[in-house]
């Protein structure tokens, strides 16, 4: 497989899975203002997921759907930070502050990458990602500053999810041989410093684990992963060849 | 001018004009349970999101279930010029004393039934809806002016979903046909009562709310839905259906069973109200702390 693909790929199936987790908020949320704009950052995510598996599919010859509905578990390379099942709505918003801080500093400065596809992708986003990050922001602070409780729930989603977001960063071999992709380690400080600044503001603790999960991009995911592939996949992997 | 000469010249009422207490109650229940009919309806249909068969359909169906949440905000925003709230009008929901369209009763068994909400529960919506754009309340007038619109986009993308399954393998088909087997006499259902039995209509027909009986917009219905299935080539569960002096004579649906949804006997109402309840409970410590956050603030600035 070749290396375009391969990252194409990762950041394809980050916005992927990320985008089933935060379809299941629809209907569920907390109040309907939030079913709609969770609504909104869903579909963001799934347009994103669509542009780059449609890309990705365009370099061996696979559609979006072919590499959605048809590959097993160990293929997909997206980070586990994006599979985790939803907690509450403080783990939902601690989840999407972390990632989506990411994902702005990744599509910024994919938007100068010398490939053209991936640079029109990431232009388009990172319109869209502000709006994620000040969305997790505003509710990190409102959560964080606002009752006993949510303080203690918000802080509870800040510290489960620290331990996986020090996989979205990670170099490897394919990302420093590649010229047209962001090294993500490259981006780390920018994202510790705006998301540290958001914790601090919202009278939160840092959170402090030092272990942190790997795994993601080589197909090693959590015991999570296989049950949301089941539901994603299993109408399409029932009428194979089928259009819909 | 007074209310009642507004309504003979065909005007629109508006929240600070004057109005009857009658007029005033019929309509906050009627906005408020479209609305709970918008936000318990996202259930069926969010039900599918997870499995939808392709990116391209998942992508369709959030956008359609964020649009009725979208009905349901403006819905309420309509009610609230009434003088209630939001909050008030959703514990009624909450606790059983409003109620909300039956047809979100029935559950979404296969892909297909997404298919067949839009084509058929949406096209009846649209059916029964259109005439409101004329109602003469103006804030619910406008409100409907927008979710029309956004209906018959979703009709034409239900229609295309059963299209492309009644074009697809046997298999595909055979599941439109079941979808439409038991969402048909359901949506027949979706106009109320017989106009010899419906106890609010002639009141609402007065008051310039409601235009046209039940039975005449379920007869525009069938009309307007029978030729869309013999172009899907699916067969309307209806032995009795006949074309004649330019209607389709349809077999009336079973209004027991309707009544029985209504009493809250189907198979999804205790599911929808609990899920309902649920995320609003759920919710609670999120509003809670969004209140109190901008209580500080507020205290801060000042």
């Amino acid at each position: 497989m070749n290396d375009l693909f391969v990252y194409t790929l990762r950041l394809g199936d980050d916005a992927l899975i990320s985008a089933q987790r935060t379809a299941e908020w629809i209907a569920a949320a907390p109040q309907l203002e939030e079913d709609v704009a969770l609504g909104n950052i869903g579909l963001d995510q799934l347009g994103q997921a669509r542009s780059l598996l449609q890309y990705a599919g365009s370099l061996d010859g696979r559609t979006e759907d072919d590499l959605a509905y048809f590959r097993d578990e160990r293929e997909f390379l997206n980070a586990q930070l994006c599979e985790l099942p939803n907690g509450d709505f403080g783990f939902a918003m601690a989840r999407l502050l972390y990632f989506a801080t990411y994902q702005h500093l990744l599509y910024d400065e994919l938007r100068s990458s010398a490939d053209e596809t991936l640079a029109g992708v990431a232009g388009k986003a990172v319109k869209e990602v502000a709006y994620h990050v000040d969305h997790a922001m505003q509710w990190v602070l409102r959560l964080g500053d606002g009752t006993e409780e949510s303080h203690r729930r918000m802080q509870a989603g800040l510290d489960a999810l620290w331990p996986y977001t020090a996989e979205l960063f990670e170099s490897d071999p394919l990302v420093q041989r590649l010229p047209v992709a962001v090294d993500p380690s490259t981006l780390h400080d920018a994202w510790l410093e705006r998301v540290l600044a958001v914790i601090d503001e919202s009278t939160c603790e840092r959170p402090s684990s030092s272990y942190q999960h790997t795994g993601g991009r080589l197909g090693r995911h959590t015991e999570h992963m296989g049950y949301l592939l089941a539901e994603l996949q299993h109408v399409a992997r029932s009428h194979p060849g089928a259009t819909w | 001018m007074d209310f009642q000469a507004t309504i003979d010249a065909d005007g629109r009422i508006e929240p600070r004009d004057a109005m009857p207490d009658g007029y005033r109650k019929t309509l906050i229940r009627q906005i408020a349970q479209h609305a709970h009919s918008e936000i318990i309806g996202m259930q069926p249909e969010g039900n599918w999101i997870s499995r939808a068969p392709s990116l391209r359909r998942k992508a369709i169906l959030m956008a359609k279930v964020q649009d009725e949440a979208g009905h349901g905000l403006y819905l309420y925003a309509a009610a609230e010029t009434l003088g209630v709230d939001r909050a008030d009008l959703l514990d009624l929901l909450h606790s059983g004393r409003q109620k909300y369209s039956s047809i979100f009763n029935y559950p979404t068994l296969t892909w297909a039934d997404i298919g067949a909400i839009g084509w058929l529960v949406d096209g009846a919506a649209i059916v029964n809806q259109v005439p409101l754009c004329r109602c003469s309340y103006g804030p619910y007038a406008r409100a409907m002016v927008r979710v029309c619109k956004e209906e018959s986009f979703h009709q034409r993308q239900g229609f295309e979903i059963l299209y492309t399954l009644c074009n697809g393998t046997p298999e595909q088909k055979a599941m439109a046909q079941d979808a439409l087997d038991r969402w048909w006499w359901p949506s027949l259902m979706m106009f109320g009562p017989p106009d010899t039995a419906s106890t609010h209509s002639e009141q609402s027909m007065a008051w310039g709310i409601k235009r046209h009986s039940n039975d005449e917009l379920r007869q525009r219905f069938v009309d307007m839905t029978v030729p869309q299935a013999d172009v899907l080539g699916l067969r309307v569960p209806d032995d009795g259906l006949v074309y004649e002096d330019g209607h389709y004579r349809f077999t009336e649906p079973d209004y027991t069973e309707l009544y029985d949804v209504v009493k809250g006997n189907g198979p999804c109402n205790q599911q929808r109200l609990a899920h309902r309840v649920k995320a609003h409970e759920d919710g609670a410590w999120v509003r809670e702390a969004a209140a109190a956050y901008a209580a500080k603030k507020e205290a801060r600035a000042a």
